[in-house]
């Protein structure tokens, strides 16, 4: 299939939702990290080196997770995450421990373009309003990890999926989007790392609530993961993680196959 | 003060770092500055934003910077705006109530509200769209060739010219029909964000700097 045929199949879909392909990137330290099931975390390379790569790829986004800022109470270093970045020309998402508008705004002035909240937003949920508040909600990723608690019930944890709150995750996701969050990173722990394809009915339940962009997260393993997750569920975005890591699929791989499925995507210019 | 290079409008808001960047990665060296003298004496300005209309016009006015870019404009300085900061030249915004602007292009900046049509669902936009140009656009910042490509937009507000001509170019979100290029006199915004639109965004930028 040539790129003219490609084209053409995304003009047919052109008011189709837009679809979003984000290379999401958990680090420790100057570490890019991966884990199953946020356990496990294995040591990948650099950050700097997976983002230019998935860069040159054709990746649409990055989101980049500290995993362990919010254990340590402290938050992502903006020195960092400014490397990583140098000559990664879209859009980013930077999470783990962010619990002030101060941590925010430096991150922001650090490259970041939204910032993701999980364990501050569930301690203080007005910091979401705050941070609405003083950045625009398109700025603020409500970051919501779901274990899943009985059939159609799911959990968020926080801490790295360490601490439980309580709190449902369909209800949690109506709340933060009434509190300002503009958009919602949904990952599934159950399925994180596993590489088996993404938890459909959790992101179908959120989908179903959510009036801002959703990210589907965890689970995927290879293209066909992609088009059933699109296919079954409003999922704005999706976040590949080990998949990309590892070297079963490549983000010009995902697009060409999600333009071939008629899911509308950037397309190739 | 020699005029020199872009300044880059430093007012606590905006991912002014991205942007130096992509104006390095074209070869433009990019001043950031929130002083009134250095940015009178630029060869040009770019408004970023990111952000709620108010605060942005809250940080401007406490460091005397909305006076700085009226006199700008008026003395004829190219400036462009970035997203928030192309809204930011408008009359004024609805967003938590209604707070005046710079003026420099007239209209309004609105919520996105419901959409005329059923495709697109979200009250926030984004996504990577390629622009439409208007017909008789000046040719002054269009991309030789046509359509530089998708660009990155990412907005819950959208601004609305009042002179049709004042439109550049366009992107179609669900069968609303969002200005995406704004210009009037030597005053341009930028819905989508430049900076991170890959080689697209680059190219525009690069052209701002090359034809202004």
């Amino acid at each position: 299939m040539d790129h003219r045929n490609l084209q053409e199949a995304v003009i047919t879909t052109e008011n189709a939702r837009h679809v979003r392909l984000a290379a999401r990137l958990d680090v420790k330290g100057p570490s890019l990290i991966k884990g199953i099931q946020f356990e496990g975390l294995r040591i990948l390379g650099s950050p700097k080196n997976f983002a230019k790569s998935y860069y040159a790829q054709g990746v649409d986004e990055l989101i980049y997770i500290d995993h362990v800022a919010s254990l340590y109470d402290r938050s992502p270093s903006g020195e960092l995450l400014s490397e990583v970045l140098r000559e990664v020309f879209i859009p980013v998402t930077v999470g783990g421990g962010i619990r002030s508008v101060e941590d925010a705004r430096g991150l922001l002035r650090a490259g970041a373009d939204k910032v993701a909240l999980n364990t501050a937003a569930t301690r203080n949920p007005r910091l979401i309003t705050e941070l609405a508040e003083t950045f625009g909600s398109q700025c603020i990723v409500a970051s919501i990890e779901a274990k899943q608690r009985g059939p159609g019930s799911w959990e968020a944890l926080f801490e790295a999926g360490r601490q439980s709150t309580g709190l449902d995750v369909v209800e949690w996701a109506e709340e933060v989007v009434s509190r300002g969050a503009g958009e919602i990173l949904l990952t599934s722990i159950d399925k994180d790392g596993l590489e088996r394809g993404f938890d459909l009915d959790l992101i179908r339940e959120v989908g179903r609530v959510s009036q801002v962009p959703l990210v589907a997260s965890g689970g995927m393993g290879k293209y066909e993961d992609a088009y059933e997750i699109l296919r079954e569920t409003t999922a704005d975005a999706l976040a590949v993680g080990s998949a990309a890591h590892y070297g079963r699929i490549t983000f010009d791989g995902l697009r060409r196959g999600l333009i071939r499925e008629a899911f509308a995507v950037r397309p190739f210019e | 003060m020699s005029k020199t290079s872009t300044h880059i409008v430093d007012y606590g808001l905006g991912n002014l770092l991205s942007i130096s960047r992509a104006l390095e990665a074209v070869g433009s060296g990019a001043t950031l500055s929130d002083s009134g003298d250095a940015l009178l004496a630029a060869e040009r300005i770019i408004l970023p934003g990111v952000g709620a209309f108010p605060v942005a016009i809250d940080a401007l006015e406490d460091r005397g910077l909305i006076s700085v870019l009226r006199l700008a404009a008026r003395q004829g300085i190219p400036i462009l705006g970035l997203c928030l900061g192309m809204q930011l030249l408008f009359d004024g915004s609805e967003e938590f109530g209604y707070t005046s602007g710079l003026g420099l292009i007239h209209g309004r900046v609105e919520r996105i509200v419901r959409l005329p049509e059923s495709g697109a669902l979200r009250s926030t936009h984004t996504a990577w769209r390629k622009l439409e140009w208007e017909e008789n656009v000046t040719k002054s910042l269009h991309i030789k060739g046509g359509n530089p490509g998708s660009l990155y937009f990412v907005h819950s507000f959208f601004a609305k010219p009042i002179d049709s001509s004042d439109i550049w170019a366009t992107v179609d979100y669900g069968g609303l029909k969002v200005p995406a290029v704004v210009g009037k006199l030597n005053v341009w915004g930028f819905q989508f964000h430049p900076e991170k639109s890959r080689e697209a965004g680059l190219r525009l930028l690069e052209s701002f700097v090359r034809q202004t």
